[in-house]
């Protein structure tokens, strides 16, 4: 690697670096692992960003932005949050606040059923098994710096009902900031669980979470996130999961919200029968960049996968997804499907997308689809002979095609919630 | 001899099993010394005669080829290739023209004969001086590419009342240099790619069709690629031009004597299509694959691309992959003309310890571009077979148009399937569609065919015949057949 290479990175890897050598000392948790994450972060720096040296993961989405920018760590002062408070969903689930990556008691709630516990990385450091910084340098970055995060577990056959995990970031007055929250949630055999996860916020910052779930045998996870960051923010979070024998992970994501976006899933069918859902939509405006990066792995026989992202894409935004079905040979009778859509409403919007399939085993049933267009005109034309104005019709087509994805969602109340958050997003962003 | 049973006949032989193609040719060859230097190439530019324009291009060529590092993003593994262990150059020592067949070289005409070419033709080849008189018989022109050097191009005259130009590179390059000048390097410019790059410096021969405007070729166009000589790269160039309204079919067969060391092919082929052009370039490649334990086989690393240059203009590229070691290809379609058409039909069939890491680029760039991929591949034993491909539609292409299905077969627990496509879209009135899946042949359907009376080989050749029936149905009839019975020659074995 040549010197001017290095050194044109310097700015956010050296800021980074240079904040871990300044308070390792006070950072929670397995120094070792830190160092050795520092020290792999230092030897890759941030992935995609700069051109030409760009690993094949980030094909499609160039961090240059977070390498160029500065970041700071956030204000220690408790900040006020009232406002961003206000714009949570309301669904009067019991929450777990965290503020700028710090949990935040006093805005949280307690009273969780008994067998559900909750703690924070903060007050119990573990890294977990699951990550890799070796792999994803994002990670590394995050296992050098977290400071805080949720630790929930569920103690066998116990269901704990639903969640709210919050994510706010504060605007502080001008500072580009960054935290890098280490959440862990763990479900024991036969357990049940059901989180709705917001993120937003006001100003430039950097929230780049890592989550670890262990789903036990039999247990159920359903996990909805709404990332709804400021415009001006970046969103990269990094989730890992582990799916035992018989056990579901059902995940949705929507996407509305950061300047530049990553919602990178990893997920491990590691027993017989165990199911994954990974279902998303995004919707992007502006020059908003949005990427759903998937990896789902079938280690065990009978396990099942299913994926369907949509992708509405306006202005000059740019969506991607990428996709990784891997079918060990051992992993006989697997069904994996994946499908992506994408519908683009204006002539500066893009979408790139790879959907892949890794198969070494013969008897499996494996398949993906995608699609690319435009509304269609037949429809629209149906529409405008019966007297719905252009604008209507398209919003009412872009609905239908949203309402699809939503279906994912089963829990009520949970996808009102995304209802309300697609609707918003409407009112501010007319087609 | 009608082609149907000629070819009848080459599948009679080839249901013994083994590699059929695997004979060598012990003819004095001429050939450069091992390695690669500035003198390899400037040796191959002189040998050939070749105008200094073109020695400057290779050895530009060279000198970017060298601040090059070999690509490593495929699905492939093998050893690193030293690149200074291989002849580039070699070729059949010149005799002066032989009066008759008599005296043209035994080991020649026998290997005429292994790949099929009539006496008439082979008498041809073999450089003995036509009869001018004789009327060809048979409608299929042949330019057979001896390790480096064209030996000989059939039918030439035929051609050349209706203007078509069908000649080696090399003659080419002396007879029309305007035209190879003009386009050589226009759609694989000589950077492309480490090994486009390394083509464009030690090119040896190739062919060269030039199709004038409104011509429609009168028979379809042919080219027998063989690697003779132990240790010898091949890197053949074509370059196929095809003018406003004219048309052309042409035919590659690839096969080569089997070795115990891997050799390597590193081929590049341009295609130009003006206005209303068609070209249908259509590939079986049979090269050595190895044996059951990867020993041996060809390294097949080849830029394929065509340019749809003016307006309704179509390429389309249909390949039949069952051979070498390790495939690396991916046939594209840079589709500029408005309403241009792209197209392509594949099947990979891999074996034993084969690699194939093949797909195509559809890259539209024009109003109403539209472009078809279909893609069989087919995993046996402990191979791995990739589809790798890029749909990209760029901002301008106004209702641009991309259809794509991918299917797997797999047959055995061993082998491995990948699907590897890229979606890039930029204009909204586009419409891409992508379909892929994997399975194995179902239990059900060879129950049925069992249940009738057939083998399991034979149900299983039926069954994976079906699967590509939508490809082989692009195939020139001439290649049709041979390449069905060629799956079922790859696959012999691999079953139960």
């Amino acid at each position: 690697m040549s010197a001017s290479v290095a050194s044109s990175r310097a700015p956010a890897t050296g800021g980074f670096l240079a904040r871990f050598e300044g308070f390792r000392a006070q950072l929670p948790g397995d120094p070792d692992r830190r160092a050795q994450a520092a020290d792999l972060f230092r030897a890759n720096g941030l992935p995609g960003g700069l051109p030409g040296r760009r690993a094949e993961a980030w094909k499609y989405t160039s961090l240059r932005p977070v390498a160029e920018a500065s970041f700071r760590e956030p204000l220690t002062a408790i900040a006020d949050c009232a406002g961003l408070l206000a714009r949570l969903p309301n669904v009067g689930l019991p929450r777990l606040v965290f503020v700028d990556g710090r949990y935040r008691g006093d805005l949280s709630a307690d009273g969780f059923p008994a067998g559900v516990s909750i703690s924070t990385f903060a007050r119990s450091p573990d890294f977990g098994a699951l990550a890799r910084p070796e792999r994803e340098n994002m990670v590394a970055l995050n296992t050098m710096l977290a400071e805080d995060g949720v630790r929930i577990s569920v103690a066998d056959g116990v269901d704990g009902g639903t969640l709210m995990l919050v994510n706010l970031a504060t605007e502080q007055s001008g500072r580009a900031t960054a935290f890098h929250p280490r959440h862990s949630i763990r479900l024991a055999s036969g357990a049940r669980l059901s989180i709705l996860e917001v993120s937003l916020g006001d100003g430039v910052y950097l929230h780049n979470p890592v989550t670890e779930l262990v789903v036990a045998a039999g247990a159920h996870l359903s996990h909805v996130r709404l990332q709804d960051e400021a415009r001006t923010a970046f969103h990269l979070s990094t989730l890992y999961a582990d799916i035992a024998e018989g056990a579901t992970y059902d995940s949705f994501a929507l996407n509305l919200g950061a300047r530049l976006a990553r919602t990178e899933i990893h997920a491990r069918l590691g027993g017989t029968g165990a199911t994954v859902h990974l279902n998303g939509a995004q919707l992007l405006t502006g020059s908003q960049h949005a990427d759903i990066t998937t990896v789902v792995r079938h280690d065990a026989p009978g396990c099942a996968s299913r994926q369907t992202i949509k992708n509405v894409l306006s202005g000059r935004s740019r969506g991607v997804f990428q996709g990784k079905i891997e079918v060990d040979r051992i992993a006989q009778k697997t069904d994996g499907y994946q499908m992506n859509q994408a519908l683009l409403l204006s002539p500066d919007a893009e979408i790139d997308c790879k959907p892949e399939l890794e198969i070494f085993a013969d008897d499996v049933k494996c398949s993906h689809g995608a699609t690319v267009g435009e509304l269609d005109r037949d429809q629209l034309f149906y529409l405008r002979a019966r007297g719905v104005p252009l604008a209507q019709a398209r919003a009412l087509l872009v609905r239908a095609f949203l309402t699809e994805a939503l279906d994912a969602v089963t829990d009520e109340t949970i996808r009102d919630a995304l209802e309300a958050a697609v609707s918003r997003w409407w009112e501010s962003e007319p087609l | 001899m009608s082609i149907a049973a000629e070819t009848l006949d080459t599948v009679q032989e080839v249901t013994g099993s083994g590699y059929k193609w695997g004979f060598e040719t012990d003819i004095e060859m001429d050939m450069a010394p091992k390695g690669l230097t500035e003198d390899t190439i400037r040796l191959i530019s002189a040998r050939k005669e070749e105008p200094e324009w073109l020695l400057d291009w290779r050895l530009k060529a060279f000198a970017q080829w060298q601040t090059m590092i070999e690509p490593n993003w495929a699905r492939v593994d093998h050893p690193p290739i030293d690149y200074q262990d291989l002849h580039y150059y070699a070729a059949p020592k010149k005799k002066d023209g032989p009066r008759s067949l008599d005296e043209v070289d035994p080991e020649l005409l026998a290997m005429y004969e292994k790949l099929g070419i009539p006496l008439k033709e082979r008498a041809i080849l073999a450089g003995v001086v036509p009869d001018p008189d004789a009327e060809p018989e048979r409608q299929i022109a042949v330019d057979a590419v001896f390790d480096s050097v064209s030996v000989a191009t059939t039918f030439r005259a035929t051609l050349e009342k209706s203007g078509v130009i069908f000649c080696p590179i090399s003659e080419a390059v002396k007879t029309h240099p305007e035209l190879v000048r003009k386009y050589l390097g226009t759609v694989v410019p000589a950077g492309d790619n480490f090994f486009a790059c390394l083509n464009s410096a030690v090119f040896t021969d190739g062919s060269f069709v030039f199709i004038p405007k409104g011509v429609r070729c009168p028979m379809e166009l042919s080219t027998y690629f063989r690697i003779n000589a132990r240790n010898t790269g091949q890197f053949e160039r074509t370059l196929i031009v095809a003018e406003a309204g004219a048309h052309v079919s042409y035919l590659e067969g690839c096969t080569a004597p089997m070795r115990d060391e891997n050799q390597l092919h590193a081929a590049v082929v341009e295609l130009i299509a003006m206005d209303d052009a068609q070209i249908k370039y259509s590939t079986v490649q049979n090269w050595y694959p190895g044996d059951v334990n990867g020993v041996g086989g060809i390294y097949n690393f080849v830029t394929k691309r065509g340019i749809c240059q003016g307006a309704r203009s179509k390429i389309s590229w249909t390949q039949v992959e069952t051979g070498s070691a390790i495939t690396w290809k991916y046939p594209s379609c840079v589709l500029v003309g408005e309403d241009s058409v792209g197209e392509f039909y594949s099947v990979a069939v891999t074996t034993n310890r084969q690699q194939a890491d093949t797909g195509t680029k559809m890259i539209h760039i024009g109003r109403g571009s539209r472009s078809t991929i279909v893609s069989k591949g087919i995993s046996a034993g402990r191979s791995n077979n990739t589809y790798r491909g890029l749909v990209r539609i760029l901002g301008q292409a106004h209702g641009a148009r991309n259809h794509t299905q991918c299917d797997s077969l797999l047959i055995g627990d061993q082998c491995g399937a990948h699907t590897v496509p890229y979606i890039e879209s930029r204009n909204p009135t586009a419409k891409v569609e992508h379909e892929a899946t994997t399975s194995k042949i179902a239990e059900d359907q060879l129950f049925y065919c069992r249940s009738r009376g057939l083998s399991q080989e034979d149900a299983v050749g039926l069954i994976v015949n079906g699967f590509c029936k939508e490809v082989l149905k692009e195939l020139p009839m001439e290649f049709a057949v041979e390449a069905q019975k060629l799956l079922a020659v790859s696959l012999e074995g691999s079953v139960g």
